[in-house]
């Protein structure tokens, strides 16, 4: 199987927004047995359990969850790029959840406040994702407003993923948002998080001819590629396998 | 007194058959917190017969966090009790709206947690999204002190041990999804809470 069911503008938007989550949860879990502390490593298994939990829904509502999640090849994934950049160290990894669950918790409060099919998952998820954004602020606040050490760590990740921002508020077809207005509300939030943590709102692009940003067209960075390799490799070596 | 026709006897009879079943599937106690019955956690959201011999029913279950692995040992603990029951065939159904909230949880439910050691959630009139604001660091000072701590906006996080409103935020994220790990700043003892959603 290489080609996802697109067949629906539905479909299509739930692969879109299905992928953010599955790959989101992988990378979250790569941090088992290797998080600074217990209570985190028990903080970043919680976020990516319920990252999991949307990703099986948003799945099953474009097919099989295990056919789309296993045996898919990279082009076939509709996931911001954003989502699929390697954990890094600490500060990266807390950028990107910056960046990301306060994206998924503005998208999901929009399309939980609408009747369209996507409402009775973002009106679970919002409030789950609520969570992720806190966990993330708290930390950027924490590093950025730390030690000389942590507040150079968590200055150069931020800007690393910066250009990779720009992408989450291209339209999908089938999420009935306001890009524009999304995209306002998160750069509000996000500067005055930044801004709170002493840290620099990076100055680089955020999307562009030349800069990353075709994840929901399939083109992936090259770390990606390696990370399915390792999530898809149990099911690929043993179809049909069951615990 | 009207005499029911043969139509309104057998719904009748079907309505009284559905609220004895949701009875049963309710009282399957939870498997991760197996003080609460699935009827206390409010996750139970009905039971409809079908089938021409009333034999066949459809539950609805409803996840408390959307990838809360409990929900399938739920539904193969529901299953086994209806079918001792006498139902030849269930089928348990998850579904997503209305979202649950811990205010689903019931009185009974809350008191039974409080005794289990496990705070339980603070119940709201509005559910929405958790307010964030944030706490103390280095060069700001926080009105939590410490290690800072999100705002709490609800009445204090009483200690199940002690009863002492006097507690800090640990973690956000404690052994279940759906619990934040605390401190009792009276009795010193670590505890869970069942955090608001």
């Amino acid at each position: 199987m290489t080609a996802p069911s697109t067949d629906t503008p539905t479909a299509s938007a739930a692969l879109a927004l299905g992928d953010d989550a599955l790959v989101l949860s992988h990378r979250l879990g790569e941090w088992m047995g290797h998080a600074p502390v217990l209570e985190e490593e028990v903080a970043l298994a919680n976020i990516a359990l319920d990252l999991l939990g949307q990703a099986r829904v948003l799945l099953s509502m474009a097919g099989d969850e295990d056919q789309l999640a296993y045996l898919r090849e990279e082009r076939a994934f509709r996931n911001l790029q954003l989502v699929e950049q390697p954990n890094g160290d600490f500060a990266h990894t807390i950028a990107r959840q910056l960046y990301f669950s306060t994206y998924q918790h503005l998208l999901y409060a929009r399309l939980a406040a609408g009747d369209g099919p996507f409402a009775p998952l973002a009106a679970k998820a919002v409030k789950e994702t609520a969570y992720h954004r806190d966990h993330a602020e708290q930390w950027t606040l924490r590093l950025g407003d730390g030690t000389e050490e942590s507040h150079t760590r968590m200055n150069r990740a931020c800007a690393a993923l910066w250009r990779f921002t720009g992408e989450m508020f291209q339209p999908v077809e089938g999420v009935d948002v306001d890009g524009g207005a999304l995209e306002a509300e998160w750069l509000a939030s996000v500067e005055d998080v930044l801004r709170r943590s002493t840290l620099d709102v990076p100055e680089g692009p955020r999307s562009g001819a030349w800069t990353a940003g075709a994840g929901r067209q399939g083109l992936h960075t090259e770390p990606f590629g390696r990370m399915l390799a390792e999530m898809q490799h149990l099911h690929r070596s043993h179809p049909g396998a069951s615990w | 007194m009207v005499t029911p026709t043969p139509l309104e006897a057998r719904l009748l009879e079907a309505r009284t058959l559905e609220a004895e079943l949701l009875e049963v599937a309710g009282s399957v106690p939870d498997p991760e917190l197996p003080v609460l019955t699935l009827r206390e956690l409010g996750v139970v959201r009905a039971v409809h017969v079908r089938g021409t011999d009333a034999d066949a029913v459809e539950v609805e279950l409803t996840p408390t966090y959307t990838g809360c692995p409990a929900i399938e040992a739920m539904s193969v603990d529901i299953e086994r009790v209806l079918r001792a029951h006498g139902v030849r065939e269930v089928t348990v159904r998850t579904v997503l709206a209305p979202a649950w909230s811990t205010d689903d949880i019931s009185a009974e439910g809350r008191r039974k947690l409080r005794e289990f050691g496990i705070a339980p959630p603070r119940t709201r009139s509005a559910s929405g999204p958790v307010p964030v604001t944030l706490g103390a660091t280095r060069t700001r000072a926080g009105t939590g002190g410490g290690t800072g701590t999100a705002a709490e906006p609800l009445e204090p996080v009483r200690c199940p041990h002690c009863g002492s409103g006097d507690t800090e935020l640990l973690s956000r994220f404690s052994s279940t999804a759906c619990k934040a790990l605390r401190r009792c700043l009276a009795c010193r003892e670590p505890f869970d809470h069942f955090k608001e959603l």
